[in-house]
């Protein structure tokens, strides 16, 4: 990863060590001393967090299993079990449901905060197109953890995803079949859905990985979209400013997590996964997560069973030809005016088809469900891809440090590296 | 490799490829049992079909049965159940299916109870053709289990199954 290795060890044992496997200088010069944009603001904490957050769930995840049990019959009094007998039960398990919540808030923010900034475009489609797959990765993940507890939700949204390939045409029924290990949702689909719930966040781990290491090659962007063009003047060592200013997001991100643990622990479930499965008899009202409800709307909206369900892949699938899709040379929305009004109607359209998707799928919600999934695609295939042409951008400042030091650069400690840069500006 | 000139295919050639195919074909043995797992196992398979009385289903009731996991209507249509069913013209259906091909006793009606959109259970006696509804996505059924609204893509499938005696049907 790049940023000046100054890393000398300290001890014999260190340089021993360092010369055999240099793992102390790479997390050196990639958390310590690796350079960041001196104007990032708090919606670059999202990272972060979402490291946290990932911690959090593999860990709470791997206790839960030491009580859990995948079977039909047991799955559901395994889980309440957790709630009722084991030690801190309710806790690990509170926390596993709703940081799962807390993971998607922030993976929201985080892509909404690269939509804004631009921060998909060149250098950084590849570290972009990393990060789509873990959204993907996470909402299969998500997905099937829903899938565990085998209450009403549980079976039928199981049901109804996994239906979802049945649209293939031809080859659709047989994958079907094969997905659930028989005719309908049953004890093999919870086993396989349990083995890949355990899989999937460590192959998560492994592409947050690779994401991280394509950041730290284009290097961050930041609220300017202007590259860092003089490393002393435009940027701060990691450790301690971003560390620290990180630190104190996560801090502040714990305590909102903490007052949905403890005290509206159930407001983001929904009831009826506290009724066992029963093939029988499907909920009146099914539907998914919160998380979920924006595509669920897509797919809804659409007359078509199969149109349906491409419109829903597609809406996630049209992320990754984004650096693509926008043609404009600017960056940040901070200087593209007409494009930060787009990008607000998008972010409403997003919550508008998340209030959609849960409402019945009749008459008039049908119909706005529809004009907003027309407006999520269009901004998307048709806005971004004009709008860079006809837009006229405000004007970028010079440079990171021009944008947020005062002019003429004497600030502080700053101004020793400063000084060798022209201050003619 | 400086001279890469020889037209001729070479032995070397010929073991390149040889031992690509052989490793392709490896990987594929490999990777078949690992698919093939997934599928329904023996037992899972070996469900045996199901016998239902119907004997006790009066007049326009409606009665579900589990037959490979999946609930199945049996339907004791009602005489204007049947009317508006062979009444339809095929033209209005999405689906067109004539009713006298989906069942074997007209009073009769049996249809694999999972709606043909994403796989839920329709209610009963619901929906705008008093067939049945699919609460998930809005998919309405008339009381020949036919798609006649929503977005279901298909009319509820008929399972296979015969009258063993008149009040018996075996499923499967």
């Amino acid at each position: 990863m790049s940023g000046p290795s100054t890393y000398v060890p300290k001890s014999a044992v260190g340089r021993w060590f360092e010369s055999r496997l240099p793992i102390m200088g790479l997390m050196h010069s990639s958390f310590v001393t690796y350079p960041t944009p001196r104007n990032l603001n708090y919606f670059w904490a999202f990272g972060g967090i979402l490291s946290l957050m990932l911690g959090v769930q593999i860990i709470t995840g791997i206790v839960l299993v030491m009580h859990y049990t995948p079977h039909v019959d047991f799955a559901f009094s395994s889980v309440e079990h957790i709630m009722r007998d084991v030690n801190w039960g309710w806790f690990l398990r509170y926390t596993h449901a709703n940081g799962a919540s807390m993971f998607f808030v922030a993976v929201y923010i985080h892509m909404l905060r690269g939509l804004y900034y631009g921060s998909y475009k060149a250098p950084r489609e590849v570290l972009w197109i990393l990060g789509v797959i873990i959204f993907l990765l996470m909402m299969a993940t998500a997905f099937m953890g829903y899938v565990l507890p085998w209450g009403q939700m549980s079976f039928w949204g199981a049901t109804v995803i996994t239906n979802l390939f049945s649209a293939i045409p031809v080859v659709g029924n047989a994958i079907t079949t094969w997905l659930w290990g028989g005719y309908s949702v049953d004890n093999p689909t919870l086993n396989r859905f349990f083995s890949l719930h355990y899989l999937l966040p460590f192959m998560i781990a492994g592409i947050v990985i690779l994401h991280i290491w394509a950041l730290h090659v284009a290097g961050q962007n930041n609220p300017t979209g202007v590259e860092v063009k003089n490393v002393k003047r435009d940027t701060v060592p990691f450790t301690p400013y971003a560390t620290i200013k990180d630190g104190f997001a996560m801090v502040v991100f714990l305590a909102f997590f903490s007052w949905f643990i403890f005290y509206v622990p159930n407001y983001l479930g929904h009831a009826d996964n506290y009724i066992p499965a029963n093939p029988l008899v499907t909920p009146s009202h099914i539907v998914p997560e919160w998380y979920f409800l924006p595509f669920y709307a897509i797919l809804r909206a659409i007359p078509d069973k199969l149109g349906g369900v491409i419109a829903m892949f597609s809406s996630i699938a049209v992320l990754a030809f984004l650096p693509w899709l926008d043609t404009s040379r600017v960056r940040s929305a901070n200087y593209r005016p007409v494009y930060q009004v787009f990008f607000w109607v998008f972010v409403a359209c997003g919550i508008g088809l998340g209030y959609l998707g849960a409402m019945p799928a009749e008459g008039g919600y049908v119909i706005a469900s529809r004009i907003l999934t027309i407006y999520y695609f269009a901004f998307f295939l048709i806005i971004m891809p004009l709008l860079g042409l006809f837009e006229t951008p405000k004007p970028l400042p010079a440079s990171i440090a021009d944008s947020v030091l005062p002019r003429g650069g004497s600030a502080g400690a700053v101004a020793a590296g400063a000084a060798s840069a022209p201050q003619t500006k | 490799m400086a001279e890469a000139t020889t037209v001729e295919p070479t032995r070397r050639d010929f073991l390149y490829i040889a031992t690509g195919a052989a490793a392709a074909v490896g990987a594929g043995a490999i990777a078949w049992p690992l698919i093939s797992q997934m599928n329904p196992d023996a037992s899972t398979l070996a469900l045996a079909s199901t016998e239902v009385d119907i004997s006790s289903l009066a007049e326009g009731g409606i009665m579900t049965v589990k037959w490979r996991g999946k609930p199945v209507f049996v339907r004791h249509r009602t005489a204007t159940e049947i009317k508006e069913a062979v009444a339809t013209p095929l033209a209005q259906l999405p689906d067109p299916q004539a009713d006298s091909a989906r069942v074997k006793k007209p009073e009769w009606l049996i249809v694999i109870g999972v709606c043909t959109h994403l796989g839920c259970v329709p209610l009963g006696h619901q929906g705008d053709y008093e067939g049945w509804f699919c609460p998930c996505h809005g998919s309405h059924y008339d009381t020949s289990g036919r798609i006649r609204k929503g977005p279901a893509p298909r009319n509820l499938d008929v399972p296979d199954y015969q009258f063993v005696t008149d009040t018996k049907v075996r499923i499967g």
